[in-house]
């Protein structure tokens, strides 16, 4: 019973009973018109028929007298589906007839017989009643004579209709009924399904998904828009998770440093200049915690992806040259060969400021890990131009590069690979220049500066220590073999609207 | 208006007002302002604090953006739709760009995360408080016998043309506005490069040194001068610095 309120209460189970219905009374109003205009035009057909008839034998009376009305009657009686016959005298005896019984008191009323009476026919052997309508009228010598017909055909054709009518009712009910129930009882499984990934869920199962069946109806577009969803909120959950896992195993540490800094300050405070010494150690250690704090808070802000929202159209030619220009002087103080390749409009939706930022880091990183053994050969190339519909934004050193192995995890949170540990930095830079990548729907990628050197001719060669200034490439002799490394984003053009 | 007001690059004593719901950095913050030589008064809370503003009395405001009562921006926005323009610092625990923007938009002239160095806090509302002073509609910036010709954007000293690159010029710009004020490395990157992020390597060191090679190298008397653990200075020469708070120490 709760099972099929249940049925009842879905939509669609609902709308086909009230379509079915709906269509069932017109169905019904429809045939019961054509039944009646039927059997009225066959009704109509017999009377013209009954008075042709009348007054024919009207006319043989006339012309021939009793016994040429006889003749006739006869005649006609013996056709094959003759009319009803009675002649009877004017006391209500039958003279003839070629009914063996008529039902009583049809004979004594005049005209059309109101509704039909029943008879009973000759040389059947039973004594079945039939019906039929007829019509009476009074020869002038006092006899009555009757001229009928059976009704079985129109009769006939009712039933026929009546029968056929509450078969395919019936069928139609039936179909129906089977149809609510498969409807019906399949959305109550999806539903069911749906209800019970959603309970799994609640109850903790975050990685749960509502099932898609891949039959594309409504359930399906449902639970996919649903799922996406869940993946959106487990993303940002994930994000928040990690920021505080991130606080708690790795601002421990420098926090813990932090304490013992202070602690050892005020044991040996009786050196008020060692005691200064330690406090701007203090300041210095809380600035970097703070940094790193910061740079935790950004990425998870632009990991969840509600900077998205602040996406506009720009033009990154000019922003690439922009932070070019801020660190072409910085690059070439340190001994880098400073490159700059920068394709003309570049259009793309994106956030100046974070953008910005991932290619700062990026220079940051070629500046800091970049070093070339000797001092010779080091060099900071960044390019950005059009590549296969995608704008490719780069920036490239002949450092010593990152093993591939290790492509993956240097853009997780607090990646240090041994050789940059003794380096300054929180290992917060790549991940967020890889956040920023997704937030503008692109990549991060990492190649081998020279691992194509055959392509790229100009990003093997030597420059010159401090060999002058200005971009442009400085071409040595010596082709120097560091595989360097080539940090690209890969970021969707804007599209042409 | 040609000639370089003395006053200009003399130390001046700001009248500050300081909205900070916790009692603890208030006090911090008032003791640090007086020992730079300024004054400070308190308001706990927005509602006293657009109070007190209403006075007039103040050049510069430091306001907290999360206060009890009445928030930081809203108090702005009230003190703005009243007509009031004292320069406004805000500070807020919210860093990201967005919230800057909002901030800004509030009627907040500059913008500053917590935490913060006091060194920091200091520069910008000295840059501040001297924001809306009638001078900056020069057309003519003189520092010493370095000037800056806005209109011609050219660069002479002592009469030798300094050719610049637009952002040096810019850069140049910046610190002959705020001439005798200390600028930090972070109100550079800000003013000159629009950038609200700290970049690790010590970029704006490297652009000052260029200018600096460009407009001091050649002279006997230097301009731009680094303030250790704050920023830099262009000092007019001419003009005898009155602070009583040594910075450089």
């Amino acid at each position: 019973m709760q099972r099929l309120r249940t049925i009842l209460a879905i939509t669609a189970v609902r709308l086909s009973i009230a379509y079915s219905l709906i269509f069932g009374i017109v169905a019904v109003v429809l045939v019961l018109y054509m039944t009646n205009s039927t059997v009225s035009i066959l009704r109509g057909q017999i009377e013209d028929s009954i008075n042709t008839e009348i007054a024919d034998l009207d006319e043989s009376y006339k012309h021939d007298g009793l016994n040429g009305l006889l003749i006739k009657l006869e005649r006609a009686a013996a056709a094959p589906g003759a009319n009803l016959y009675v002649l009877t005298e004017p006391t209500g005896r039958i003279i003839a007839a070629n009914i063996r019984d008529i039902e009583s008191g049809v004979i004594g009323s005049d005209g059309w017989t109101e509704r039909p009476f029943a008879y009973t026919r000759y040389n059947q052997g039973d004594r079945h009643h039939y019906y039929a309508i007829a019509r009476i009228v009074a020869l002038p010598n006092g006899m009555r004579l009757l001229v009928g017909r059976d009704l079985g055909e129109p009769e006939r054709f009712r039933v026929v209709i009546g029968r056929a009518m509450i078969m395919s009712l019936g069928f139609m009910v039936g179909v129906g009924i089977l149809t609510w129930l498969l409807v019906g009882r399949r959305a109550l499984k999806r539903l069911d399904l749906v209800a019970k990934s959603t309970e799994r869920i609640m109850a903790g199962d975050v990685g749960e998904r509502l099932p898609v069946t891949g039959a594309g109806d409504e359930f399906d577009r449902l639970s996919t828009r649903l799922n996406t969803m869940l993946d959106r909120i487990a993303r940002l959950d994930e994000g928040l998770k990690q920021v505080s896992d991130n606080i708690a195993h790795d601002l421990k540490t420098p926090l813990t440093r932090l304490r013992n800094k202070a602690d050892q300050a005020l044991g040996g405070a009786s050196d008020s200049e060692a005691a200064r010494a330690a406090l701007q150690e203090v300041i210095v250690d809380t600035d970097q915690i703070i940094k790193t704090f910061n740079a935790l808070l950004m990425i998870s802000r632009v990991e969840s992806g509600s900077a998205a929202a602040e996406l506009v159209a720009l033009d990154l030619s000019a922003l690439v040259g922009d932070v070019a220009e801020l660190y072409e002087p910085v690059a070439e103080e340190a001994g880098f060969a400073f490159e700059l390749s920068l394709e003309p409009d570049l259009k793309i939706r994106g956030n100046r400021e974070l953008l910005s930022q991932a290619l700062s880091n990026l220079c940051d990183n070629a500046l800091k890990y970049g070093h070339v053994e000797g001092g010779e050969g080091a060099r900071l190339a960044i390019s950005a131009k059009r590549e296969d519909g995608k704008i490719r934004l780069e920036v490239g050193d002949n450092g010593p590069g990152i093993p591939s192995s290790e492509h993956e995890r240097v853009t997780e949170r607090f990646t240090r690979l041994e050789a940059s540990r003794t380096l300054p930095g929180n290992g917060l830079g790549l991940s967020l220049v890889r956040a920023v990548a997704q937030l503008h729907g692109g990549t991060l990628e990492f190649a081998d500066a020279n691992a194509d050197n055959a392509a790229d001719g100009g990003m093997s060669s030597v420059a010159g220590p401090g060999s002058g200034s200005g971009s442009g490439t400085q071409s040595g002799p010596e082709p120097v073999r560091r595989p360097g490394l080539r940090a690209s984003l890969v970021l969707p053009a804007e599209p042409v609207s | 208006m040609l000639a370089p007001n003395p006053s200009e690059t003399t130390f001046k004593v700001m009248r500050i007002l300081l909205v900070e719901d916790d009692s603890e950095a208030a006090a911090y913050l008032t003791r640090a302002l007086n020992e730079a030589g300024h004054t400070a008064d308190h308001a706990a809370d927005g509602e006293e604090g657009a109070h007190l503003a209403a006075s007039g009395r103040y050049d510069v405001m430091v306001v907290d953006r999360l206060l009890p009562k009445m928030d930081g921006l809203s108090m702005l926005k009230q003190l703005r739709a009243s007509g009031d323009v004292t320069p406004a610092l805000i500070l807020s625990a919210l860093g990201q760009v967005d919230d800057r923007v909002e901030g800004l938009r509030s009627g907040g002239d500059d913008y500053l995360a917590k935490p913060y160095a006091f060194t920091e806090l200091l520069a910008r509302i000295e840059v501040l408080a001297r924001r809306h002073r009638p001078e900056d509609t020069e057309t003519v910036l003189r520092v010493g016998d370095l000037e800056l010709d806005r209109l011609a954007h050219s660069v002479r000293r002592g009469g030798i043309s300094i050719p610049l690159q637009p952002r040096e010029y810019r850069l140049l710009e910046y610190l002959m506005r705020n001439c005798g004020k200390v600028v930090t490395r972070t109100m550079l990157l800000e003013e000159v490069w629009d950038y609200h992020f700290d970049p690790q390597t010590n970029v704006i060191d490297v652009h000052i040194s260029r200018l600096r090679a460009k407009i001091d190298k050649d002279f006997d008397q230097q301009l731009l001068h680094t303030v250790r653990g704050s920023g830099y200075i262009l000092r007019d020469p001419g003009a005898a610095s009155e602070r009583p708070f040594d910075r450089n120490a």
